[in-house]
């Protein structure tokens, strides 16, 4: 190791300071290829979750060919007039086609339906139809067009990932749940860890009664696995007459639903409030425990001893040093945050479904059922971007730690441990 | 030791409280009681009070009374007190809102030794698939067996227990026609049919114990690259012991005193991993009875299977605790 350290250490007294710095990141990244793959795969993430779709300052721009809740439709040629029509005709004569009793087609702009075969000679039908409101008439060689939902379509060119039994673009739907998941991970986080390191400075600077009393709040929701609080709050607080519902629709500038393309979006906002408790919880006993030694320093007892107030104490001297700790805990939490939500919303219970999240396209019932017949990809798809997204993170925290303490190389303990948002592997 | 153990066994009895607190008043704030939730909004006031009294709602929710006859602070006659006081007196965990209203505690008589056997086979699984394949990778750092360990390990850490079951069921299917042995009807007991009762176990506990394995293998990894620097390591190697000796006698003795607490550990995870991998298998154990509950509002059974978890999760963070002072001798508690 020593000497893969001294090579480039002798190469940098050479160059300017700029290129030194772009050198030394080539070489990190030259080291760690896969800390490469998972910022890679995080920036995704953040790419496809910002521009899914936006519409700011009246430019619009989206990377989704599709409306992920609009149904996609398909037109067959059914076949081309033989003869022409005029406003009045009741009958129609067909080349090329298999019309059937009922069935119905556009000409032009006229819709028609089949009311009776009449004949059928070779490739040539004739017809009674049933006209449109306003019959128009139609020249000789019109093609016969019928419009119908492209469910359960194969993955191919138009659709990357296919369409879904309600005829969704899957692959617009996939693009579009790295929004809810980052929308849903990044407030998850930001709430949590900025109350639970809040929480967590004040309960481990002024100790005795708050600390204690702090501490067995914490105690007491650590005490339930995460997975079954998370599920028990939802249910709760989501519910359509709860009292925290009601206030956050009319007391709080959230709107009740359609946000930033969101259908629900006050649904999705207490998904991730909820999960930003846990996350909380989690931060505040991490954070205490920092600040315990923390405000051992001598720094401290001089500050005190020039008369500064406690406010002061905690806000110019404590919380600094715990910012890198509260940085590091958000980016390690920001992905269980996101395996979180999905996971609820596969139990049913998080992001209702007509909103594309990655959980809830999951635990589509019709979806999973229709897999086992042989429409993998309306299940496979989400699953796979929720896979890779976590192990994006993963080998991002993998690659940070090994520059941080190569002794420890590949140790990783990310995700495991005690704890709320962080309470083992699945969640 | 013992007095470390009694204080943290005391310490449990407040935070028991709250969690049962908690559980109870979480529940009791949704509108509309557990009567209204089952009759429906459209039932008839005496209807509804028949129900009510029959599950005992007309009483007071809390154990605290102001302006009335009864003491300030009284055990029993109030909803919360009752369902509390009922769980060490009678064994009584309540009773289920749905139609028929099955005890909690017969449900759990069935369904526990499901959870409990996909939580041991899961446990095996994982230290199987974590400890062996750890240890190769501390021996042997960066050969191409390290690599595929570490890979390997990353990989099953990202992958989510609910996507890699879909996953399994649904290509087992499409490529090799195979389905998993059916749980949902014909649950065999161990003790009835070993054979297929494995059978039906396999699939879910080592779904389930893929990601427990990856924290285990990395753990055992870097606490076994810790243990060899060791003098005592080289100094087994210098009286020429080979090296299977030193390797799984010396080192590997110390480096698992961590994983054994990291197992302990993972019990939380393993609870919400038996309410997801249930519910994907069809399996009827605890977990989809818990997140059927959930579902249903069934406010009794849901309160009850909570406080349940939560003891046993606490209790478990207590053992490892305890353990840990065991296996290393080192550590003492006062």
């Amino acid at each position: 190791m020593a000497q893969e350290v001294a090579l480039p250490l002798q190469l940098e007294e050479e160059l300017p300071e700029r290129g030194r710095r772009w050198r030394r990141l080539a070489h990190t990244a030259h080291r760690h290829p896969l800390g490469v793959f998972g910022v890679f795969c995080v920036s995704l993430l953040f790419f496809c979750g910002i521009f899914a779709q936006v519409d700011i300052f009246g430019v619009s721009l989206s990377i989704v060919p599709y409306d992920p809740l609009a149904i996609n439709r398909e037109t067959d040629v059914l076949g081309t007039l033989a003869a022409e029509v005029d406003a009045e005709d009741k009958q129609l004569t067909v080349v090329g086609s298999s019309l059937e009793l009922g069935s119905s087609f556009d000409l032009e702009t006229e819709r028609i339906t089949v009311t009776r075969l009449v004949s059928e000679i070779g490739d040539t039908h004739t017809v009674a139809v049933a006209r449109g409101s306003s019959p128009t008439a139609h020249a000789e060689g019109v093609p016969l067009k019928h419009e119908a939902a492209l469910a359960l379509a194969e993955p191919s060119f138009s659709h990357p990932f296919g369409t879904d039994h309600l005829a969704r673009d899957v692959f617009s739907r996939t693009i579009f749940g790295a929004r809810i998941s980052l929308l849903i991970g990044l407030v998850a986080v930001l709430t949590g860890v900025s109350t639970g390191a809040m929480l967590g400075v004040i309960s481990g600077y002024f100790g005795k009664i708050i600390d204690t009393i702090i501490q067995r709040g914490v105690d007491i929701l650590l005490a339930f696995p995460a997975v079954v609080l998370l599920l028990a709050i939802i249910t709760v607080v989501g519910d359509e007459d709860s009292a925290v519902r009601r206030f956050l629709a009319s007391s709080t500038p959230l709107p009740d639903r359609d946000f930033v393309g969101i259908p629900n979006f006050l649904d999705v906002f207490i998904v991730a409030l909820a999960i930003g408790l846990a996350v909380g919880v989690f931060t505040t006993r991490v954070v205490r425990g920092a600040v315990l030694s923390i405000k051992e320093n001598v720094y401290v007892d001089a500050a005190r001893s020039m008369g500064a107030s406690d406010a002061r104490i905690m806000w110019r001297h404590i919380f600094p040093n715990v910012v890198a700790l509260v940085v590091i805990l958000g980016s390690v939490l920001l992905p269980v945050a996101i395996l979180a939500e999905a996971t609820i919303s596969f139990l049913g219970i998080g992001v209702p479904l007509p909103t594309p999240s990655w959980g809830a396209d999951l635990s589509d019932e019709k979806s999973r059922t229709l897999m086992l017949e042989g429409y993998w990809w309306p299940v496979f798809f989400p699953g796979f971007a929720l896979s890779l997204i976590v192990l994006g993170f993963n080998m991002v925290g993998d690659a940070f730690r090994d520059l941080s303490d190569p002794r420890l190389r590949g140790s990783g303990l990310g995700g495991g441990g005690r704890g709320g948002g962080g309470g083992g592997s699945p969640l | 030791m013992r007095n470390y153990i009694i204080r943290r066994l005391l310490i449990l009895v407040p935070v028991m409280v709250g969690v049962s607190f908690l559980t109870f008043s979480l529940f009791n704030v949704i509108p509309g009681d557990a009567c209204v939730l089952r009759l429906g909004f459209g039932s008839t006031p005496e209807t509804l009070k028949d129900c009510r009294e029959q599950h005992g709602l007309n009483r007071p929710l809390f154990p605290i009374s102001i302006n009335s006859d009864l003491p300030l602070l009284h055990v029993q006659n109030s909803q919360y007190g009752d369902w509390l006081w009922d769980i060490p007196a009678h064994q009584d965990l309540g009773q289920s809102l749905a139609e028929g209203g099955a005890e909690v505690s017969t449900e759990l008589e069935r369904r526990l030794p499901i959870t409990i056997q996909l939580m041991i086979m899961t446990i095996i699984f994982a230290l199987v698939l974590g400890v062996a394949p750890g240890v190769l990778s501390a021996v042997r750092p960066n050969t191409p067996i390290d690599w595929l360990a570490r890979i390997a390990s990353v990989l099953w850490l990202s992958i989510p227990s609910f996507y890699l079951a879909i996953l399994m069921i649904t290509f087992g299917l499409l490529w090799f026609d195979w389905t998993p042995p059916q749980f949902g009807s014909g649950y065999k007991p161990f003790m009835d049919d070993p054979w297929i009762n494995l059978q039906q176990f396999f699939f879910p506990s080592l779904v389930l114990s893929v990601g427990i394995a990856a924290v285990i293998m990395r753990l055992t990894r870097s606490a076994m690259l810790e243990v060899l620097r060791n003098d005592y390591i080289r100094t087994a190697w210098s009286k020429g012991l080979r090296e299977r000796t030193v390797v799984w006698r010396h080192a590997l003795r110390n480096a698992l005193i961590p994983v054994v607490t990291l197992v302990g550990l993972q019990v939380g995870a393993l609870i919400g991993g038996t309410v997801i991998i249930e519910s994907v298998y069809n399996l009827n154990g605890v977990g989809k009875y818990t997140l059927e509950a959930i579902i249903r509002r069934d406010l009794f059974v849901v309160q009850s299977l909570t406080l349940m978890f939560a003891f046993v999760y606490v209790l478990s963070n207590l053992m490892v605790d305890v353990a840990y002072a065991f296996l290393d001798p080192r550590i003492h508690y006062n």
